[in-house]
């Protein structure tokens, strides 16, 4: 078989398939909860109760976006310009790391904290991005190799610290380190409701890359390098100094859903701060295409599969590891048929 | 050093070595057979939980050790099977898609133990292979206990090597498979078919990651749990790299990155172990990973195609 280009797909191909995508994905997990001996129809039933039901799971849900429209816009800047960050997570506990030391370490009111945590977050984040990105530039290492074994290294040294130096003394000898002050913990949305802050700046960082993608230089530089570095080179574009850029605004995104983490919900750092979050980044940026605004939406949609498949193995017997089996089906399904909408499959 | 001397110099370091290497020569060679085909398979971390829970699953529903390999194999050339058909006639990101087979495969086996077995707090056991004496060889001394007394899996693993090597350049299959590596519109003007030498060469090297995850729950431990598989695909992935694509090469790397990993465990329980935090010497694998990978950069010769796909006439 060989692929052959469309010239201009009709509307149906180019909405008709990806929604089949998502219905090939319905069907694995139809066929998953029978595996389990339940209804599927019940399972979908409560994964969407679950995740959508009442006001209160409804913001569980919002919760759990947070850190995923960060991860997920890291990604999506990353892989717009072909740097391909799988490090996601470790970028996050550094963003992580930076919060807690500067919300226990420095003495200041909680009205500098906030913003201060948050500067640090930034530029650990961007820093632990920029090592593998130089070894890319400058000596041509792959990055995906770098960035995914920087995700064991840094958990091992957040480990480190909590049972040595960052240790909480009133833990009860659980590694984990001291809360950061009350009043430097990011306040609720609407107050009474258990939804922070975090949730805000995801929704200004996703309109803040958008902007930044569709409306600077910078951003024409990043898809320039993205679609044909060699020919970018030849443009004029400084395609090392553009890679250099967007890693410090890829690993600082993904360290903000850790800051977000631990100054909006958690309040201090442990070594289960994030159960996969900068992988799931992934999933959630290929979902909307690398579009910022579109991460925004399948945050919430894989948000969603995650806490009411949580809400649903309480009630059936379906273990909740389905949620990652649906997220990966519908990201390799997602991207035959976006691929399917341009190309037609040809024979011989 | 006394102490790291001392450690060097007991059989038992040596014998140690040859086991952790073990599962990395199986995951090695069969990303090496991918990359050579030129196709990046970042599914191997999640191939090599999917072959270590379907081995351990196998044997532990009462078929035999080497039953419960053989699905472990099969359960990663099912995998490797999708990553190919999505990677090399649809010519998808290898990037994405080896991501998506990670993921899917890793949540597979965890959603399978937990259905076969819920509820259960201490993982179950099973008998898992006992080192085999090689008659003569383990006799010897120092050499025996260090060298030729392991399980069938491990000898095994050394096999693979020459069998991989031998295919790779003593036969026409394995020239295909190179030059489908290095220029893929020259293999298809030989009459041969691009697309049928990757996707072999993706489900095959799938098989051998599979076996490799299978090594860990059926020769070096005797259960199935959670993040076992720990890294060791990208670690192996770091392991091609160094070996610079060559089979003989990537083998070496294994037991030097083995006999690393041996030693910061060995060094833990020395005086040094009482100073420096343990996860210091844990974190030792995967900064010399990422070090061979540097020390490899500008040397290294990629195949040509690694990460191309092909689209018949087209230029």
């Amino acid at each position: 078989m060989r692929l052959e280009a469309i010239a201009d797909p009709t509307l149906a191909r180019s909405l008709g398939l990806p929604a089949l995508a998502l219905v090939a994905t319905v069907l694995v997990g139809a066929f998953l909860a029978m595996l389990a001996g339940a209804d599927p129809l019940q399972t979908f039933g409560l994964i969407v109760k679950g995740a959508a039901g009442s006001k209160f799971a409804l913001l569980e849900t919002l919760n759990r976006a947070t850190p995923l429209i960060f991860t997920g816009l890291a990604v999506a800047v990353a892989f717009r310009a072909r740097l391909w960050n799988i490090g996601a997570e470790a970028q996050l506990y550094a963003g992580a790391l930076a919060t807690v030391l500067i919300g226990t370490k420095l003495a200041l009111p909680g009205a500098a904290l906030i913003p201060l945590m948050g500067l640090g977050a930034l530029v650990a984040g961007g820093l632990v991005l920029l090592g593998p990105v130089l070894l890319k530039t400058r000596l041509g290492v792959d990055e995906v190799v770098t960035t995914l074994l920087f995700n064991f290294i840094m958990l091992l040294l957040i480990s480190l610290l909590l049972e040595g130096p960052l240790k909480d003394p009133m833990g009860m000898g659980w590694p984990k380190s001291e809360p950061i002050p009350r009043d430097a913990r990011l306040p609720r949305l609407v107050e009474g409701l258990r939804l922070h802050w975090g949730f805000g700046l995801a929704l200004v960082s996703a309109v803040a890359v958008w902007v930044i993608q569709t409306r600077t230089t910078l951003g024409y530089e990043i898809r320039a390098v993205g679609l044909n570095a060699q020919a970018a080179r030849f443009a004029g574009i400084p395609v090392g100094a553009v890679l250099v850029k967007t890693a410090l605004l890829s690993g600082g995104l993904a360290a903000l859903a850790g800051y977000s983490e631990v100054a909006g919900l958690k309040g201090n750092l442990t070594l289960d701060l994030s159960p996969g979050f900068g992988y799931t980044g992934i999933v959630v940026a290929m979902l909307a295409l690398l579009n910022p605004l579109g991460v925004v939406v399948s945050a919430i949609f894989v948000a969603g599969i995650f806490v009411g498949a949580d809400g649903m193995s309480r009630a059936a017997e379906v273990p909740t590891y389905i949620a990652d089996i649906l997220l990966a089906t519908a990201l390799l399904f997602m991207v035959l048929a976006i691929l399917l909408t341009k190309f037609r499959v040809r024979r011989g | 050093m006394t102490e790291i001397a001392e450690i060097l110099l007991t059989a038992s370091f040596w014998a140690a070595v040859l086991r952790i290497a073990s599962p990395l020569i199986f995951a090695t060679m069969g990303e090496l057979i991918c990359e050579r085909a030129g196709v990046l398979n970042l599914g191997i971390e999640g191939i090599m939980v999917a072959g270590a829970f379907a081995g351990w699953m196998a044997v532990y529903s009462g078929m035999g050790l080497w039953g419960g390999v053989a699905v472990a194999m099969a359960a990663g050339m099912f995998f490797g099977a999708l990553h190919a058909v999505l990677t090399v006639p649809f010519g998808l990101s290898q990037h994405v898609v080896g991501i998506g087979i990670t993921l899917l495969a890793t949540s597979s086996a965890y959603y399978a133990y937990r259905l076969a077995l819920p509820e259960v707090t201490s993982p179950p056991r099973i008998e898992p292979f006992q080192p085999v004496d090689i008659p003569g060889l383990s006799d010897l001394p120092f050499i025996g206990p260090a060298l030729f007394s392991q399980t069938p899996l491990t000898y095994f693993a050394f096999f693979t090597v020459l069998v991989v090597a031998l295919v790779l350049y003593r036969t026409p299959l394995g020239l295909a498979l190179r030059a489908v590596g290095e220029n893929p519109a020259a293999v298809e003007a030989q009459g041969l078919s691009v697309t049928a030498l990757r996707m072999g060469a993706v489900i095959v090297g799938s098989g051998l990651m599979g076996i490799g995850g299978a090594f860990l729950t059926l020769s070096a431990f005797s259960s199935f749990f959670f993040e076992m598989v720990n890294g060791r695909g990208w670690i192996c992935i770091a392991l091609v790299v160094f070996g610079a694509w060559m089979p003989g090469r990537a083998l070496l790397g294994a037991v030097l990155f083995a006999a690393f990993d041996a030693l910061q465990i060995r060094m833990q329980q020395t005086g040094l172990g009482a100073l420096v935090p343990y996860q210091v010497f844990l974190m030792i694998p995967y900064i010399l990973s990422i070090l061979a990978l540097i020390l490899m950069s500008r040397r290294a010769n990629v195949p040509a195609a690694l990460m191309v796909p092909y689209n018949k006439g087209e230029r």
